[in-house]
């Protein structure tokens, strides 16, 4: 055990949790004080003790499921489940099963997919836990077509395997039954709910649905499907770990934290969870900026006060009086670049700088791809951040020609219709990856604004290796700058907007 | 129970994690397994418990119910910026020695020292409080995000060896180890050796079969079927893009509501006039009433 708890720890560490080793310590104390057989607790006891931030707990859950997958009560699932379908009933028969993926599925062969879709349906309906874990089993020996050594990662087996299912499919027939019997009237008998009985069925609803009974029955059935989408997850892991072993599974499952996924390379479920990190991240900045604000207790000498002040003390300047400090909030314009490829980048700079906006005395905004366009007010009508960034995509007048980047004449617009209004106290921030499609740079407009504003900064998405290869021009406004910072993740977001300010 | 036991030197509280849950559901707070383990082990290891989440979602009902099935007394501080020591952990009461001096004045120095850091001119706050009890408590200490980072340090003494030095008196050391909660909306960052004394609890919105029992437990005379379509209602709210989630204290204000307007069965009319008692933003109730309206197009789009 002991061993592979520092297997499991050393993994989370490689993952980039910050574990030490008391904690570590404290992990091995705690287990010494569960039953081991009880998997649950054991994550538990193990997440309380390793990991101290909910935002990394999707990266100890994919280790530990990696980690701890072959040990565990799983395998009793499979005895009420293996009375519906011979062949999986005895223990060590799953077990062997699952070791040998998909050669070794034993009387899994017998179910045809129409049964298979109909157990689906009927474990979705009736919310049966255990019959959800048979089907998964089934369905990934089935679909996923594994092969031993094979080096692809899980998601592709997901994919196939959910292709074949066809959860949307099931889902509107489930809904509509559902509809069906409660119309018919016959939503009493709903059949042998256990634990967790049908939505609303019982409720003898009297002829047709509300839209919000749809919606609370699509709901249910949503959440249902989602179960068996985690189930089936863990199936293909429990799989591949046998196949592979748990480092070689561990590493190339290793999931970065919300903070350190790659901005230009984010799957959709990546950047989901980004948008979700941004919010308490903002929430965070804001008060430690706040706070710093209000810890700067000391301005200058105030000379008059002081003197008034000594009159107390005959004369004698005893204690000195200072101003109020006034730090100065800079204007901010940002000039985003928001074509496909540096888009999500974007939009989250943008929503990190409007969310600090009472930070700065001014925040304009200015979105481009080969035409620009202000979009200042968008924010301003909007009421929250995420509305406005959507809104900016749809309703932003950003394309003048063909739609590919080009930053020359882009820039050059802006300083035409914009330049002027840029003074001293202005902070200018350029946001792209300078990959301009091989069209003239106009970097005179750069090195224009440097001149007018307090500070011009660059900040690339792209990895500082790249910058300068291809069509990559930011070496010719880079000159011009104050500043290009490289800024792949919200980590290194988060740190440029802190000094900033 | 085990042979591991090494850290304690009192008996345990609990025998498993299983009685912990019963113990809680009994007082009327309804823990998952992680949450029961969580306390199990917190009093196996001697360890505080720092509990993280979302308004709303039980984590200082949490410290209560666990004095309360415990049948400690619950010492509580709340913290807030600008907390110092005097008001976390001790203070003399400089009154009293002033007095004490003046009544003394003929005696000596260092008789007059000896009298007057003593005990008796100590005035205890939370911390030294939890500390010094001879009977068993469970010590809360609330949103301690709010103190500066500074400050936090005040804390680490106490939670690791369970002692507050003072350094007129000594150290105090406590008699028995007490169960220690902090809760934490994470507005900051905590520091690392704060985390690393704790155990930690991210305690999130309940499931909907939590929250039913939740809602049938907190709330007299409301029927199984308004308690279940409550949850789901509240859970598909959930699911939202919100600015901010109803928290469990609303859920159970929303079912209260619909008790005393002797609703039976919630439909959209009245899911729409009384989302204000859930939602508490103007944008979120419209985008709530909207979604809870328009199911069927739902139905169509491609999954998540």
């Amino acid at each position: 055990m002991l061993d592979v708890l520092t297997g499991f720890v050393a993994e989370l560490r490689r993952s980039g949790l910050p574990v030490s080793v008391t904690e570590a310590a404290d992990a091995a104390d705690a287990i010494g004080h569960l039953p081991l057989e009880d998997r649950q607790a054991i994550k538990y006891a193990l997440g309380a003790t390793l990991v101290k931030s909910s935002a990394h707990w999707r990266a100890f859950d994919t280790a530990f499921e990696v980690y701890f997958s072959l040990r565990g009560p799983q395998f009793d699932l499979v005895g009420p489940a293996g009375a519906e379908q011979d062949g999986e009933a005895a223990p060590e028969g799953a077990e062997r099963g699952r070791g040998e993926g998909d050669a070794g599925a034993g009387g899994l062969e017998m179910v045809s997919p129409e049964e298979l879709a109909a157990m689906l349906y009927r474990a979705l309906r009736d919310a049966d836990q255990s019959m959800l874990g048979a089907v998964a089993r089934l369905a990934v020996a089935r679909f996923a077509g594994m092969e031993p050594g094979r080096p692809v990662g899980g998601t592709y087996y997901l994919y196939r395997t959910l292709r074949n299912l066809d959860l949307e499919g099931v889902l509107a027939r489930l809904v509509g039954e559902a509809r069906a019997r409660i119309e018919a009237g016959t939503a009493g008998e709903d059949g042998p709910d256990g634990a967790r009985p049908g939505p609303i069925l019982r409720a003898g609803a009297l002829g047709r649905l509300t839209a919000l009974e749809e919606r609370l029955l699509e709901d249910e059935y949503r959440f249902r499907i989602e179960e068996l989408r985690r189930e089936i997850e863990a199936e293909i892991r429990r799989r591949l770990v046998a196949d592979r072993g748990a480092e070689a599974l561990a590493k190339s499952l290793r999931k970065p934290l919300p903070e350190d996924v790659d901005f230009m390379h984010a799957t959709r479920d990546e950047l989901v969870m980004m948008r979700r990190a941004i919010q308490p991240l903002t929430r965070k900045l804001q008060a430690r900026l706040a706070r710093k604000r209000r810890h700067l207790r000391r301005g200058s000498l105030d000379f008059r006060a002081t003197v008034r002040h000594s009159l107390s003390y005959g004369g004698v300047p005893a204690e000195p009086r200072f101003r109020h400090p006034r730090p100065s909030k800079p204007e901010i314009f940002v000039v985003a670049d928001i074509s496909g490829s540096v888009a999500a980048f974007a939009r989250f700079t943008l929503h990190l700088v409007h969310a600090i906006s009472s930070q700065f005395s001014k925040v304009r905004s200015f979105v481009f791809i080969d035409g620009i366009d202000e979009v200042t007010e968008i924010f301003e009508r909007s009421e929250t951040v995420t509305e406005a960034v959507h809104r900016v995509n749809q309703e932003a007048d950003v394309v003048w020609v063909d739609g590919h980047s080009d930053y020359g004449h882009a820039l050059s617009v802006f300083f035409q219709r914009w330049g002027g209004e840029v003074g001293p106290k202005t902070s200018v921030l350029l946001l792209g990856d300078a990959r301009s499609n091989y069209h003239t740079p106009e970097s005179w407009v750069v090195k224009e604004l440097g001149q007018r504003a307090r500070h011009v900064y660059w900040l690339n998405p792209e990895p500082e290796a790249y910058w300068g290869s291809g069509d990559s021009i930011i070496d010719h406004y880079a000159q011009f700058c104050d500043g290009v910072y490289e800024c792949r993740n919200l980590r290194q977001l988060e740190s440029f907007v802190e000094h900033l300010v | 129970m085990s042979s591991l036991d090494l850290s304690s030197n009192a008996e345990p509280r609990f025998s498993s994690v299983a009685e912990v849950r019963r113990d809680l559901e009994r007082v009327g707070y309804f823990a998952d397994d992680g949450l029961a383990g969580v306390v199990y082990l917190a009093d196996r290891l001697g360890k505080p418990v720092l509990v993280e989440g979302p308004a709303g979602t039980g984590k200082t009902e949490l410290a209560k119910s666990v004095a309360a099935m415990t049948g400690a007394r619950l010492i509580r501080l709340q913290c807030y910026e600008g907390l110092d020591e005097s008001k976390a952990l001790y203070e003399w009461n400089y009154k009293k020695q002033l007095l004490r001096i003046q009544v003394e004045q003929g005696a000596g120095w260092e008789e007059v020292e000896e009298n007057i850091f003593s005990e008796d001119f100590l005035l205890t706050r939370p911390l030294l409080e939890a500390i010094s009890a001879p009977e068993p408590v469970v010590l809360l200490i609330d949103e301690v995000d709010r103190v500066e980072i500074e400050t936090e340090a005040l804390l680490l003494e106490v939670l690791s060896d369970y002692q507050v030095s003072i350094p007129e008196l000594g150290t105090v050391v406590a008699s028995q180890i007490p169960l220690v909660f902090l809760t934490s909306n994470n507005t900051r960052e905590l520091s690392e050796a704060l985390k690393r004394r704790c155990l930690f609890l991210h305690l999130d919105y309940p499931s909907v079969e939590r929250e039913r029992a939740i809602v049938l437990a907190k709330v007299p005379g409301i029927t199984d079927q308004l308690a279940d379509q409550v949850a789901r209602i509240v859970r598909s709210l959930r699911a939202l893009d919100l600015k901010k989630h109803p928290s469990i204290s609303e859920t159970l204000d929303w079912a209260r509501t619909l008790v005393l307007l002797g609703i039976e069965s919630v439909d959209e009319e009245t899911a729409r006039s009384t989302l204000h008692l859930l939602l508490k933003y103007r944008s979120d109730i419209e985008l709530a009433a909207k979604e809870l309206a328009a199911a069927t197009s739902a139905a169509a789009e491609p999954g998540r």
